[in-house]
């Protein structure tokens, strides 16, 4: 043991958080030395395939066997009479309502099918060949039932998606300013706006999407150890054990699961799915290692949807544009069931439908509805982007109906940056934000005046191709969450996050967390902060993550909580290795502790030159030769950290959509977003974020949309008909952003995954119906194909037959839920 | 079961393979060659992109049997082939630099498509980027950062001595 000099080399001063390090993880997978889970290979392991029910609604009658058993190689083919005992349930964490009704999900139908690819019985052989071959055989008898697919049809309960419930309604929510004594009557304000004020009236459809994440689900169990072993391409591997252990009565100590290498999830790995309890099921019942790995077009068909909602949205405002009231109708279609967070994902929008403004008064109301499709849960934003279209296209047509130009309509109603903190009408406070300067900035680098001057000369000179300008400012919550919030909401389990570092003798340093990344570069970040919170050099930190026996506590990654919530947790347990290590260092430099400072990883004696690394004081714990009386060895601590507030990234986002007035051809010309998402731990990979973002948005603005025939099949189901954007689509992005810390949190984190998504979509059809403004057209459903488009520019905005609302101003009827003929759901007419 | 012998990331490989065998599926089951992944069913999203005798094809794509007496490159035998140390193809380096990776699902496949495109043609415009990587989708990255990636890569690729990759000397 030498005591050392405080030396540290200018590398090693300089701050992490905030450097561009390349990440840690692109070693392996650009080598392609990856662990998915389907590259898992065990002794004996045998594969899984499943037989689907090509029915929306039907219920099985009788399963034939025979012919699958007999053939070649198979070991065994399961049915929902084999596994109804040991197979758990796909379970709902969060009902949103006491009365809410929930249909039994089980992994495999027992003799009810409620939407196509809902599997019936799977076929174990040993080859992923000669299973999927006998799934072929296995010969399934159906009685087909009617099913229901729209959900405004689904509203009526002539035909039900569960006969045994008596209904199709499953929940219904609501958030009023009124009655919370946040804000006032939305109906009165709604009213004197009738009399003498303005009142936008629109209807908008959330399409249903699909995540598509590049990796297809797969699952591994090993039933022959102590434990059982699942490896799993999820999100969740802590809640994933968690209701396993749960449902199928197996002790939670005796299962271990383990997320390797995940190749994407976007909230579509959010999920228990049916897969991953056969597979655990069929394990246990062979008692061999399975695995089943789906195929892509599977994975469109039976892994959880997302958005699929209604909105219908009133927004009353003084002729000046002082919005005083906002009310929000939304039905949402959870499909078959109510998945993992499923009813929860439209109420997440409650808080967000009023975004960065100051509404004096506002309802939000949720009727969520179950039909005979594809079960709807989270997908990137959850909740948050439905919300933010809906706000940013009625301030649009507020600012249109007005003849204010959009950004000025924004300002005179949004929270001004000294403002904050600001509680909002929906009752959540913001912390921080500035969005005079982010609109600055964007407005800047969009050229925003030049555009809107070309638009000028294009309309003035009847151009074929017309310029259209969209924005979209948004603001999100991030950090999910509080406990106590999630408590107050019924939600089946608390928000905060766990980390545990380990000292290691040699001065290395393992920080395990309760994350579970999957292409979000925890591994850098992570080391990045815990290299500048204990002064070690970054490549000394190893981020260990995704196995419950290594990380045995944690609630995962989604929501954009990781890094303000599991970041947080670093923090903390970095924090009482120093407190441990300052006790030795007093001992070891018979000093007082109270006369040690701790800078760049050292305790000095100060004013003095005496100190001594943490490495070394790692080493002396450990070896424990001469520890103060009562302390223990070893510096490794855990820490788990609730938040104690959300917090609320925002951004201007400036679009330029060029519209070919002839075709319907839409092109994007620019695109500019400016984000303030608090201190920055990574600016590339945060960058990165976004720009992954603005794409899953975009492309729910133009492109994407799961689509449903007239019997319930998944017309979308591969990759040629669920148009994902490529590289030609695509356009490169000016991104910036703006910084005002988040004082929730004591990094200052706000959130970024979801940014992008949840701004771009919005900002797109903006562009698109401010391009088409002058030919009558105030709306193109998404997604905004050529085709529509064309038709929106052929109908004038002088029929329905495109619009997802009525014509200009037409009031809603207050006894009607949501009159549009179920004809306008879906794909062009 | 038919015989096969293939070269594979520069070692021959001779193995018998049911006919319907699918070149990424004997990769990966028979070879272990995992880094070659499969991303769908329709040969639309390009994540099992290889080099076949120094050109670029999907495997899922290629009858293994088709690959009888050929060279198959993957992303496993890259680092490789770009010099005898074993270090980086600038195409990998360029795409750790750029960020032009997130989960890394499609990046062999992007990586594999990206060296082809350049082969071609070594000093693409953006637009040329775009449409050459139009068969190999991502879900991450919204492909700015691989734009940049394999601009970069064209960059540092014209300024140094061309390499004698294994696919060249094949073809």
């Amino acid at each position: 043991m030498t005591i050392t000099e405080d030396n540290p080399t200018a590398e090693s001063s300089q701050a992490e958080v905030g450097r561009a390090r390349r990440r840690k993880e692109d070693q392996r997978l650009i080598t392609g030395r990856t662990r998915w889970t389907d590259n898992v290979t065990l002794p004996g392991m045998l594969h899984i395939a499943m037989v689907r029910s090509p029915f929306a609604h039907a219920r099985v009658t009788a399963i034939n066997t025979n012919e699958a058993k007999a053939a070649r190689n198979v070991v065994a083919v399961l049915t929902g009479a084999d596994l109804k005992d040991v197979q758990g349930a796909n379970a709902n964490a969060w009902p949103i309502s006491a009365d809410q009704v929930t249909p039994t999900h089980l992994p495999m139908v027992v003799d009810h099918v409620a939407c196509a690819g809902e599997i019936v019985a799977c076929v174990v052989a040993r080859s992923a060949a000669e299973a999927r071959d006998a799934a072929e055989l296995v010969d399934v008898d159906y009685e087909e039932l009617p099913a229901v697919l729209d959900m405004k049809e689904a509203l009526k309960d002539e035909v039900l998606a569960h006969p045994d419930l008596g209904t199709n309604k499953s929940a219904f929510w609501q958030l009023d300013s009124k009655e919370g004594g946040t804000g006032d009557d939305v109906d009165a304000a709604i009213e004197a706006a009738r009399t003498d004020g303005v009142v936008i009236e629109r209807e908008y459809r959330q399409q249903r999407l699909i995540p598509a994440f590049m990796e297809p689900r797969s699952v591994v169990v090993d039933p022959t150890g102590e434990q059982i072993t699942m490896w799993s391409a999820t999100q969740i591997p802590h809640i994933l054990r968690f209701l396993l252990a749960a449902t199928t009565g197996v002790s939670e100590s005796k299962i271990r699961v383990i997320a390797p290498d995940v190749g994407g999830g976007f909230g579509g790995k959010l999920q228990t799915t049916p897969e991953e309890f056969i597979a655990f099921a069929a394990a246990r019942q062979l008692g061999k290692p399975v695995k089943y790995t789906e195929t892509r077009s599977e994975s469109l068909l039976s892994g959880h949807h997302g958005r699929d909602q209604w909105q219908k949205l009133t927004l009353s405002a003084t002729k000046d544009g002082t919005v005083t009231g906002l009310k929000v109708e939304l039905l949402a279609d959870l499909g078959a069931y109510v998945a993992l967070v499923g009813g929860g994902v439209p109420v997440l929008g409650a808080w967000m439908f009023n975004s960065i403004y100051k509404f004096p008064a506002y309802r939000f109301n949720v009727q969520t509805i179950l039909t005979n499709k594809t079960w709807v849960d989270a997908y990137r934003g959850a909740g948050r982007p439905e919300a933010t279209f809906g706000i940013e296209r009625m301030m649009d047509e507020l600012a249109a109906e007005l003849g204010l130009d959009p950004l000025e309509l924004r300002e005179k109603n949004w929270i001004k940056h000294e403002e904050f903190p600001f509680t909002t009408v929906a009752g959540m406070t913001y912390d921080s934000g500035n969005y005079e300067a982010a609109t600055a900035r964007a407005r800047e680098l969009f050229d925003y005046e030049g555009l809107r001057a070309e638009q000028q000369r294009r309309r003035a000179s009847n151009d074929p191709v017309q310029l259209g300008i969209g924005v979209s400012t948004f603001t999100e919550m991030c950090g999910l969450a509080p406990s106590r919030v999630l408590g107050s909401l019924s939600y089946g389990a608390g928000g905060w996050e766990h980390a545990n570092i380990r000292m290691l003798p040699t001065g290395k340093v393992e920080v395990v967390t309760g994350t579970s990344p999957h292409g979000q570069g925890h591994e850098t970040a992570w080391s990045q902060i815990v290299a500048d919170r204990l002064g070690v050099p970054f490549e000394d930190v190893e981020v260990l993550h995704g196995d419950t026996q290594i990380s045995h506590k944690g609630l995962d990654t989604y929501g954009s909580r990781s890094l303000v919530v599991g970041g947080e947790a670093l923090v903390l347990a970095a924090d009482k290795v120093i407190e441990k290590a300052k006790v030795v260092a007093a001992h070891l430099l018979e000093a007082s502790a109270d006369d040690l400072e701790f800078t760049g990883g050292r305790f000095g004696v100060k004013g003095t030159d005496q100190g001594l690394g943490i490495a070394e004081i790692a080493l002396a714990s450990f070896a424990a030769h001469n520890l103060p009386d009562g302390v223990e060895p070893g510096l490794d601590s855990d820490a788990t950290y609730d938040p104690v507030s959300f917090s609320f990234p925002h951004g201007t986002h400036l679009c330029a959509m060029e519209v070919d007035t002839e075709t319907g051809a839409t092109k994007m010309r620019s695109y500019v977003c400016v984000d303030d998402i608090g201190v920055v731990v990574n600016p590339l990979i945060a960058e990165g974020q976004v720009h992954g973002g603005l794409v899953q948005g975009i492309a729910q603005a133009l492109w994407e949309g799961a689509e449903y025939d007239e019997n319930g099949t998944l017309v979308t189901g591969s990759f040629v008909d669920y148009t994902l954007p490529t590289a030609a689509d695509t356009i490169s992005f000016v991104t910036d952003r703006t910084e005002s810390p988040s004082t929730t949190n004591t990094l200052g984190t706000k959130g970024v995954g979801e940014a992008g998504t949840i701004a771009s979509t919005p900002a797109v059809v903006n562009a698109i119906v401010d391009a088409l403004r002058p030919m009558g057209v105030h709306d193109v459903p998404m997604p905004c194909t050529p085709e529509r488009v064309w038709r929106a520019i052929q109908s004038g905005g002088s029929t329905r037959q495109v619009e997802s609302s009525g014509d200009a101003q037409p009031h809603f009827d207050p006894a009607a839920p949501n009159q549009d003929t179920p004809e306008t759901e879906g794909g062009a007419q | 079961m038919t015989r096969i012998t293939v070269n594979v990331d520069g070692v021959e490989y001779s193995d018998d393979v049911e006919p319907r065998t699918l070149l990424v599926h004997y990769l990966r089951e028979t070879l272990g060659k995992t880094g070659t992944v499969v991303g769908c069913d329709t040969s639309n999203c390009g994540a099992c992109t290889v080099h076949l005798d120094g050109r670029s094809v999907k495997s899922c794509n290629v009858l293994a049997v088709q690959a009888d007496g050929h060279e198959v490159t993957t992303i496993e035998g890259l680092a490789e082939t770009a010099g005898s140390d074993g270090k980086l193809h600038p195409m990998q380096v360029a795409f750790h630099e750029a960020h032009g990776l997130q989960c890394g699902y499609c990046t062999p496949g992007m990586i594999m498509q990206a060296c082809d495109l350049l082969k071609e043609n070594p000093d693409p415009s953006e637009q040329e980027i775009r449409e050459g990587l139009e068969g190999n989708l991502c879900r991450c990255t919204g492909y700015h950062n691989i734009v940049k990636a394999v601009q970069q890569a064209a960059a540092a690729m014209a300024t140094d001595q061309p390499e004698p990759a294994r696919e060249e000397v094949a073809s």
